[in-house]
């Protein structure tokens, strides 16, 4: 019992650690991710000013050499283009919700 | 048993025939109708506002709150557009190094046109601005184009508007699939929600004119775009209609097309049909 729960905490912290020290791969995985998406919602006429902006902000954070944050700010940038696909597929049939009759 | 399910299955396929027949054919909700979305866009107004006159739209906010307008009346007698009218008109008369004018591009050398445009090019199968068709005629006459977003376009549609103040909007959709896809396509530009914001066009100008966002009165769709260009107190200066769309887009944090790319064409000929009766009122002045 005591065996079980002390290997759960040392997993937690291992996966906490390795979390929280993200290296310049780790950095270049989400980025590569985050440009993607935004891409395909270039493609789909719908970027959004903020995900831009966010991976500017995480590009400077790994020139920095801070690739914590810089691995973050990719990975929310990739959330944020995600959301502008999901917005521009969804308005596909949801814009007619609005349209005056 | 056997018996049984056969019941359930015949009463489940009566039961979706009726549905089937019951519901409105598909067709219908596509089917691409701008006089009745005309006649609907305006009824909506009209209802929202009782008290406006169908040609008080075409002031935007003005005709939405009683201090504005008062505001509008003392400030057109010097209106702050009148340096950019003045440099259209000198613009506008002022020959290209081949001795052309823009008036030799236009119906009636240009003049009193304004209402018709944008227009249906069945040649080319697109709409076209008056924006578009300016720079077109500059550069068919040898001269480099004029940004869509910057001072020269907005004197020179200003000058162009002016001409035709009073004058009825007149846009044309013609029975053609092309021209309808175009309408249609601005129409869906309309409503659709873009931005991290979420916004879409509508959300401002049909759900919420009259209304405020922070310190300015949102303008009714309806008659938006008869005021265009404008001289902005925001921006210290005139924009165009490219300008006014672009940075609709920036303020709901999505970022903007390239100007007079076919969406911002069609949503133009989208606005500018639905308004067709009231008066060209450019150029105007906004806060």
């Amino acid at each position: 019992m005591r065996i079980t729960t002390l290997t759960s905490i040392a997993a937690l912290l291992l996966g906490a650690t390795s979390a929280l020290a993200a290296g310049e791969d780790d950095y270049k995985a989400a980025v590569a991710a985050a440009e993607a998406a935004n891409k395909q919602a270039a493609s789909l006429r719908n970027q959004w000013t903020t995900t831009a902006s966010t991976l500017a902000a995480a590009k400077k954070f790994a020139d920095g050499g801070d690739f914590d944050k810089a691995t973050a700010s990719a990975k929310e940038a990739e959330a944020l283009a995600k959301a502008s696909i999901f917005q521009a597929t969804s308005e596909k049939e949801r814009w007619r919700d609005l349209e005056i009759r | 048993m056997k018996l049984r399910s056969a019941t359930q299955f015949t009463a489940a396929a009566f039961a979706l025939a009726v549905l089937a027949f019951a519901a409105p054919p598909a067709v219908s909700a596509d089917k691409v109708d701008p006089v009745a979305d005309e006649k609907a866009f305006k009824k909506f107004f009209y209802d929202k506002f009782p008290k406006l006159k169908p040609e008080d739209f075409v002031n935007g906010p003005y005709s939405m709150d009683a201090d504005l307008y008062k505001q509008w009346q003392d400030k057109e007698q010097f209106p702050p557009y009148e340096f950019s009218l003045e440099l259209g008109k000198e613009m506008f008369s002022k020959p290209f190094k081949n001795g052309k004018t823009y008036g030799d591009c236009f119906p009636n050398q240009g003049i009193g046109i304004r209402q018709d445009y944008p227009t249906f090019d069945e040649k080319e199968g697109k709409v076209i601005t008056l924006e578009l068709a300016l720079n077109r005629c500059r550069e068919a006459n040898g001269e480099p184009a004029f940004s869509y977003v910057r001072d020269e376009m907005a004197a020179l549609t200003a000058y162009m508007a002016f001409t035709s103040r009073g004058k009825p909007f007149n846009i044309k959709v013609p029975n053609d699939p092309r021209a309808l896809a175009a309408y249609e396509n601005g129409k869906e530009y309309f409503y659709t929600r873009r931005g991290q914001l979420n916004f879409s066009c509508a959300t401002c100008h049909v759900q919420s004119p009259g209304e405020r966002v922070r310190t300015e009165v949102l303008a009714p769709a309806l008659g938006i775009v008869n005021a265009m260009p404008i001289y902005r107190s925001e921006w210290n200066g005139m924009g165009t209609t490219s300008r006014r769309f672009t940075t609709c887009n920036s303020q709901i944090r999505g970022v903007p097309l390239t100007p007079q790319d076919d969406e911002y064409r069609n949503v133009e000929y989208y606005l500018s049909y639905v308004s067709n009766g009231l008066p060209i009122s450019g150029p105007g002045a906004r806060p």
